[in-house]
């Protein structure tokens, strides 16, 4: 219900905004936002794949891999959720190139912030998969399943039901810390704004356009994530019954 | 050689002062979002939807959208309307408003767990309802919620490199100005980096603490 | 030439820190044979099955199955503890049925009987589903192959965890209080659907129960666990006839006074 609101809300200030800014003689800013706003989006949805991926891979080895790689995935977590996005985005975009890896900013940017939400995202993984009543382990032993077999078609099904609203909100972290790129010369949608206002000094114009957008793509992420996990809960059929 | 030793060494008590910055505008930044999310909290809570219902929508809106651009907005926006912040000001306002939003979402779910009974209780003993939040509802709501509130004050810490970008001379900021003059990124950057890993970690750590402690007095 | 037992307990130990649950159970059970083991809650019969069914370690002593150590494998003359390919190997031969179900909420109850034997048996999509029908015709589901469990009435899920546990063909059936969780009224179809594969399948049982009656009607031996060990144990009609052993006494008349 809630978010329902916030969607229309997000909606109705878009448009409001769009319109206040066109009739105002604010349309040349438009097209340029809008253009950041897609680099904006490619960054979230990239780093959302990166994110999901390093998530999956940290949160499982943390659990059942042998030690080597489950301390690895320890130092992983323990590193990118200790220190800040904007060191772990400046020190691949400053230091990388010192060891003479040189990647294109854009690639810099979808791996920092990738890996920065993956390392929260490896905790979802686990306390869902944690979750998953003993019993469904203990009807694959019966069942003689081996433990990638009842991790792959049992346990992680399962737990991915648990996983979506928590994923949610760190998509939503995601988009928002996508704007620290534009402080390795990223020309996404906060650049965008930066380039704008040092021009045309319409501050308040400009930045509000600005929030509007990130918050409906916000908006657009809230429900799509609601949407997959209406999906999920009814492929399950409400429950797991007894 | 990649890392020198000595250059790490030369920069260690530049980058000390800096941090110093830092820490206060971290400990502004959370006083500020402790009592704005309590206000926010409690003006959700009002019964008029005139007043629950814009201030949900502010409160959805200052989480759905980039700090940065927030910093950016109260720097630049606030001179528009005759009022001048400098950067850190500005800073750790943006700062306060933005994890206020987070704190309020701990508060609330601090005050949705005080039984219902509580409420009914202060009714029949007749507690006007200021008497009733100040000694009844927040003294219980509370203690639950600090590990939570504990997480925001590691997070908030962890965003303050953020105010480099309106160059209030915090850590990163000093240690993009040492990188740019000397051409040496990697020692005041992976010291910057040392200095949060180690901070979060021993925050950590007391937050466990804390709760441990708690979830002890909730057992008794 | 004596019969093989088709399980057999030599002298297993289980204990939890300072707790022992099992102290040197020794167990026979031939071929075909149907166990009921009751007892005080508490008293380690449920373990009996976990251990059976690896999901318990054991502390001392060696597990056989048909022939064959369960726990334990031969290696250069000697036992040394089953690996996890020795433990695959072995798990075959036996099934379980839980007291709370634990059917595969995300799958049919079709999908439920066709899972293990498809990736574990390796039997084709046709053939897993032609056994899985069958084996839910013989448990009276025929008409509630695509059903979830979470639609499935208590009795109904337990019948289909039966027909999943009989998919994989196992030689030993473990049965761990599974009408415990159930209402009352629903018990009954599940003790039906046990007593029918009694009579019609050759498998070895192993129940843990508080169905006196159905113990009493159905088992060709009852074994009566207190405080870890076999107190009692016999034929029916001698452990609810004429129980030797005071405890077991004690035990059946509180039992009777329940009901």
């Amino acid at each position: 219900m809630v978010m329902r609101k916030l969607v229309v809300v997000a909606v109705v200030s878009f448009s409001a905004g769009l319109a206040v800014a066109s009739f105002a003689g604010f349309r040349e800013f438009i097209p340029g936002l809008l253009e950041g706003a897609l680099v904006t989006i490619q960054i979230t949805l990239a780093g959302a794949v990166v994110a999901v991926i390093c998530a999956t891979v940290a949160g499982l080895a943390k659990m059942y891999a042998p030690w080597p790689l489950r301390w690895l995935a320890v130092v992983y977590i323990e590193l990118f959720r200790g220190t800040s996005a904007l060191v772990q985005l400046f020190w691949l975009f400053f230091v990388l190139p010192l060891f003479g890896v040189t990647l294109a900013p854009m690639t810099v940017a979808i791996a920092a912030l990738g890996l920065n939400i993956g390392a929260y995202g490896a905790e979802v993984v686990r306390g869902a998969v944690a979750a998953v009543p003993r019993g469904q382990w203990e009807a694959t032993t019966a069942l003689n399943m081996s433990r990638t077999q009842a991790l792959r078609r049992i346990i992680l099904p399962q737990a991915f039901v648990a996983m979506i609203p928590p994923w949610g909100n760190l998509f939503i972290e995601l988009l928002k810390s996508t704007a620290l790129v534009s402080l390795i010369t990223i020309s996404d949608l906060a650049f965008r704004a930066q380039q704008m206002n040092q021009t045309t000094f319409r501050t308040l114009e400009i930045f509000t356009i600005v929030l509007v957008i990130y918050l409906a793509i916000a908006s657009i992420i809230t429900v799509g994530m609601r949407a997959l996990e209406q999906k999920a809960v009814g492929a399950m059929v409400r429950g797991r019954g007894h | 050689m990649l890392w020198d030793w000595s250059y790490a060494f030369e920069i260690l008590p530049i980058l000390a002062q800096a941090s110093l910055v830092t820490i206060q505008a971290t400990l502004l930044g959370f006083v500020l979002a402790l009592v704005l999310g309590l206000v926010f909290a409690l003006l959700r809570m009002a019964k008029s939807p005139w007043i629950a219902l814009p201030v949900a929508t502010l409160v959805e809106f200052i989480r759905s959208t980039p700090l940065l651009i927030q910093i950016f907005f109260l720097y630049f926006v606030f001179p528009e309307f005759g009022v001048s912040l400098d950067a850190f000001t500005a800073g750790v306002i943006a700062l306060g408003l933005h994890y206020g939003t987070y704190c309020a979402e701990v508060y609330r779910a601090g005050l949705d767990n005080v039984p219902r009974g509580q409420w009914e209780a202060s009714t029949a003993l007749n507690l006007s309802p200021f008497h009733t939040f100040r000694d009844i509802i927040i003294p219980q709501a509370i203690p639950p919620v600090v590990p939570a509130l504990g997480n925001y004050f590691v997070a908030l810490f962890k965003e303050t490199p953020l105010l480099s970008a309106i160059a209030v001379l915090e850590l990163m900021q000093q240690a993009k100005i040492l990188g740019s003059t000397t051409f040496r990124y990697i020692e005041p950057i992976t010291l910057v980096g040392l200095f949060f890993l180690l901070f979060s970690l021993v925050a950590s750590a007391l937050i466990r603490m804390v709760e441990r402690r708690l979830n002890r007095i909730g057992a008794r | 030439m004596t019969v093989q037992p088709m399980v057999k307990f030599d002298g297993v130990t289980k204990r939890y820190g300072a707790l022992t649950v099992l102290d040197s159970l020794d167990l026979e059970i031939m071929p075909g044979e149907k166990v009921a083991v009751i007892g005080p809650s508490g008293s380690g019969k449920t373990t009996v099955l976990r251990m059976l069914m690896t999901l318990e370690k054991i502390n001392d002593g060696v597990i056989w199955v048909d022939g064959e150590p369960l726990t334990h494998m031969h290696k250069d003359g000697r036992l040394v503890l089953a690996d996890a390919a020795h433990l695959r190997r072995m798990r075959g031969k036996i099934g379980m049925v839980f007291q709370h179900f634990n059917l595969f909420p995300h799958m049919s109850a079709l999908k439920n009987c066709m899972e293990a034997p498809v990736t574990v048996l390796k039997l084709s999509k046709e053939e897993a589903r032609a056994r899985a029908v069958e084996l839910l015709e013989m448990v009276g589901l025929a008409d509630k192959l695509d059903h979830y469990p979470a639609q499935l009435s208590g009795g109904q899920q337990q019948r289909v965890a039966i027909a999943r546990a009989l998919a994989m063909r196992p030689k030993v059936m473990l049965f761990d209080e599974v009408t415990s969780a159930l209402d009352p009224e629903l018990v009954g179809e599940v003790l039906n659907v046990i007593r029918r594969l009694g009579s019609e399948l050759d498998l070895t049982m192993l129940m843990v129960t508080h169905q006196m009656g159905f113990a009493r009607e159905f088992a060709d031996r009852v074994c009566f666990f207190y405080g870890g060990k076999i107190a009692e144990q016999g034929p029916p009609e001698q452990i609810f006839g004429q129980a030797q052993n005071e405890r077991t006494r004690q035990f059946l008349s509180a039992c009777l006074e329940a009901i």
